[in-house]
């Protein structure tokens, strides 16, 4: 089935997340769509298989503009989604599973569907145990049963969001074979994917997508190079990054193991410098956040030591670490960082110091907040609940939230979704952080924040650390590999001895 | 500007809820051929009709401020304490057991009714606790946890009633043995009011609205209530402060349990609690958690318990009936509460 999109649009508040987006892809293909988190590659896919509308444009499924209202309606189309975290539902035996979507009949035709079921999973050479229940299965073989399902649904196009994350290279073969089998069977296939690995082996033809803009489409054979600047734009210097006096050591990490199914990240040795701004980089899910989180007390590490000045605090808890001057600002502001419903005054009385006091100084408070509004150029006023704050200023409120005098701070995507001239802001305040003498380790997804402000760089790809790199020794295109997953031969840093002193 | 409309806007859908709740229960009356004006009639008059009925109302009023006093720090904390029943039980269980201790010693009655009062607070401050250890470092809901507590307490109460503290000859379900007239709160003459319940009750009344309006530990309550996760991350200790609004909310319950044995049975009865849990947990839903409003409410539905009682007399209806009268309420208001969201949303 040939797929045309004809200029969608769609906007998520401020963000368009698709801009004027045209495509038209042929059956029988294997049609990758690449793209850096946030790039519009999910929100499209979404389009095409129901979950989402778009504000305009259409869809034309063999030259024929449809309507997709939901993803039951696109079963219908023959469009079905292999979802990044396969929706399935655990605690059911697989052929139980795959029987769900099941059009019409009240009775369910156990045994013919049985076999339909081995008949379908033998032409794939897939082995999956009828009787076996779904939570028992590896991520791969969950991926696995949902293509069956789909393609006995009656799938004529299939879409695989980032389907390599989490398998093995085993099971990543046999999904390969699988889906070139199926193109040449005539089916579409989509490949959303961020790794240009995967793309290059796999798809017939990519599309880049940036910032929600179609940047162009590539034939096989590919040249790398030329897809990671497509994937992450010409890179623009912005000032060069200043070099304040590191010499002590504030935050340590010796041997650390995280894990969380289904990565596994470490060992990782590294010190982090006073003054100095880390960044890691990588996609999305590459481990960097469980790292973040475990180097804070909200993920308890399966090995090694989290030292704060001195200081073992292994498995100590979040409360603790706080108290010890480390604190940290996750990327879902008003899931984790604010609380929705309380306003900013009372979002400094909850974060004082003065414990013990009963009653509230309401006046003190009041005061305070507007000094920080002030200071921190947050629009709004005291009485706002912070749901009503715009990103930007939601992020300065929860910046200007940050106790005093801290030794490290550890931020997620510092500034996404905001407009150039907040993150500019963000960063000028961080710097003056710096040169108090905090430290600053960050996630980012933007490789150009990454080079920009910090001093070294670790690269996460599917739990693999790199070794620390200079960032003024690094280009985007080199960064950009890395994240990708390539040139990783001989940088992975199990134990490495940087800057010990 | 747009406030004022906001709120005007508000009432008109509460008011709307209350005419619903009221159009649903005549509804029922006339599918079992009963004249609903006949009904309310008895109603108003049952409530109001003479001033042994109008202190009656208050006797009810009492426990039922008391609990949802203690309810609204649980609620304000993101918790749904349904295990106040049994933490009153327990209140109970705890008054009662110590009266019994001093029953024939030369300690002064009043000092006995005090330390009363004050062990059946800690007996409800146990109860609670239990559920909130379970939720805070066991994981297991809170509902779940009261729930199965509410039926210990009540199999425990009733094991006292028939077992250890059965009457002299036969054990009944009237209950235990009365105590003697000295072991009882003074109430106003020839009405079964004590003045004590309400002075508590006024009491507690300003202590929640001023916890929850004006200390840190009342923000700090909200703010986990409202998103647990910020409020870790912000620096809020929330299993601590979880467990705090358990016991807070325990102490309530367990003065209104104390209150029910020493200001208005003088003894253990089997429904010692009367229900005034769940109906606080009513209370706290109709008036949206807002600490201004118990007092009126509490009065409505004190109203509505007294006011039943001579339905079965006169029109031979279960005086049940207020019951749905109260659990079509507080559906109907939450309905139209979903409603306004709605309308408001699609603008």
């Amino acid at each position: 089935m040939n797929i045309g999109f004809d200029q969608i649009n769609k906007h998520f508040g401020d963000v368009h997340a698709n801009a004027d987006i045209t495509l038209s892809i042929r059956g029988g293909m294997i049609y990758g769509i690449l793209g850096e988190n946030g790039a519009g590659k999910s929100t499209l896919m979404k389009i095409l298989s129901g979950f989402i509308q778009p504000d305009s444009g259409e869809i034309q499924l063999d030259d024929n503009p449809v309507s997709i209202a939901n993803p039951a309606d696109a079963i219908k189309f023959g469009i079905g989604m292999l979802h990044q975290d396969p929706l399935d539902f655990p605690p059911m035996q697989v052929i139980e599973n795959f029987i769900l979507g099941q059009e019409g009949g009240l009775t369910l035709s156990y045994k013919d569907t049985l076999k339909e079921f081995e008949d379908l999973q033998k032409q794939f050479g897939f082995s999956l145990d009828p009787k076996a229940y779904v939570d028992s299965l590896t991520v791969g073989e969950r991926q696995q049963l949902e293509i069956l399902r789909l393609l006995w649904l009656g799938a004529r196009v299939l879409i695989l969001d980032e389907p390599t994350t989490g398998i093995s290279a085993q099971q990543k073969a046999k999904l390969f074979s699988a889906l070139k089998f199926l193109a040449e069977q005539g089916k579409t296939i989509i490949f959303v994917s961020h790794k240009l690995e995967d793309v290059e082996d796999l798809c017939h033809k990519v599309a880049i997508l940036r910032k929600g803009q179609l940047v162009g489409e590539v034939e096989s054979p590919y040249d790398t190079d030329h897809l990671v600047e497509m994937m992450f734009g010409k890179q623009i210097k912005v000032g060069t990054p200043e070099t304040v006096a590191k010499e002590q050591i504030n935050f340590e990490i010796m041997d650390l193991v995280v894990e969380k199914y289904p990565l596994r990240i470490g060992p990782v040795d590294f010190q982090l410098r006073k003054g100095e701004v880390v960044g890691l980089a990588g996609m999305e899910g590459s481990g960097q956040d469980l790292l973040l989180r475990a180097c804070v007390g909200l993920l308890r590490p399966v090995a090694g030591c989290v030292i704060v000045n001195r200081e073992d605090l292994t498995n100590k808890t979040y409360l603790e670490f706080m108290e010890k001057g480390v604190s940290y600002l996750p990327a879902s502001r008003l899931e984790e960082g604010l609380v929705p419903g309380l306003t900013l005054t009372e979002h400094f009385t909850v974060t004082t110091d003065r414990k013990n006091k009963l009653f509230i100084d309401k006046p003190h408070f009041h005061k305070k907040t507007k000094e920080k509004i002030e200071e921190y150029r947050i629009i709004g006023r005291p009485s706002t609940p912070v749901e009503s704050l715009s990103g930007g200023n939601q992020q300065r409120a929860a910046l200007s939230l940050l106790k005093d005098s801290l030794s490290v701070i550890l931020l997620e995507h510092p500034t996404r979704g905001l407009d150039m001239e907040s993150a500019i802001y963000m960063w000028n305040k961080l710097k003056e952080r710096c040169k108090q003498g905090a430290s600053i380790f960050f996630i980012s997804a933007d490789l150009d924040e990454i080079l920009n402000y910090s001093d070294r760089i670790l690269v996460f790809f599917s739990g693999k650390v790199s070794s620390p790199l200079e960032a003024s020794k690094t280009s985007l295109e080199q960064l950009g590999q890395l994240i990708g997953g390539k040139g990783w031969d001989g940088m992975e840093s199990t134990k490495v001895a940087y800057g010990k002193s | 500007m747009e406030k004022v409309k906001q709120q005007g806007l508000s009432i008109l859908f509460q008011v709307g809820g209350l005419i619903l709740a009221l159009l649903f229960v005549t509804l029922i009356l006339v599918v079992i051929d009963t004249n609903p004006l006949d009904v309310f009639r008895l109603i108003w008059e049952g409530a109001t009709g003479s001033m042994t009925r109008i202190t009656n109302i208050f006797v009810v009023w009492a426990p039922l401020v008391l609990v949802t006093c203690g309810l609204l720090v649980t609620f304000t904390a993101g918790l749904w304490n349904i295990g106040i029943e049994g933490q009153i039980t327990l209140g109970a269980i705890f008054a009662t057991g110590i009266i019994r201790m001093f029953l024939d010693t030369s300690v002064p009655p009043a000092f006995v009714i005090l330390i009363s009062i004050m062990g059946g607070m800690v007996g409800g401050a146990i109860w609670a606790a239990l559920p909130g250890i379970l939720k805070t470092y066991g994981g297991v809901n809170e509902i779940f946890g009261g729930l199965g507590l509410n039926f210990i307490a009540t199999a425990l109460n009733i094991g006292l009633i028939f077992g250890a503290w059965s009457r002299p000859g036969v054990a009944s379900m009237s209950g235990t043995e009365p105590f003697p007239p000295a072991y009882a709160l003074p109430t106003l003459p020839s009405y079964n009011l004590s003045w004590y319940s309400i002075i508590l009750a006024v009491i507690s009344l300003v202590i929640i609205f001023f916890l929850l309006q004006g200390t840190h530990l009342g923000l700090r309550l909200k703010a986990i209530g409202k998103r647990m996760k910020s409020a870790y991350r912000l620096g809020i200790p929330t299993r601590k402060y979880m467990m705090l609004s358990f016991i807070i909310c325990g102490l309530f319950a367990g003065l209104t349990g104390a209150l029910q044995v020493v200001a208005v049975y003088h003894r253990l009865i089997p429904s010692i609690s009367s229900g005034y849990g769940y109906l606080g947990l009513m209370i706290a839903m109709l008036i949206n958690y807002q600490a201004i409003w118990i007092a009126p409410i509490a009065l409505f539905f004190a109203a509505l318990n007294i006011s039943g009682i001579q339905l079965p007399i006169v029109l031979k209806l279960d005086s049940s009936l207020t019951g749905v009268l109260q659990g079509s309420l507080v559906l109907f208001i939450l309905l139209m509460q979903g409603v306004k969201q709605r309308v408001l949303g699609k603008k």
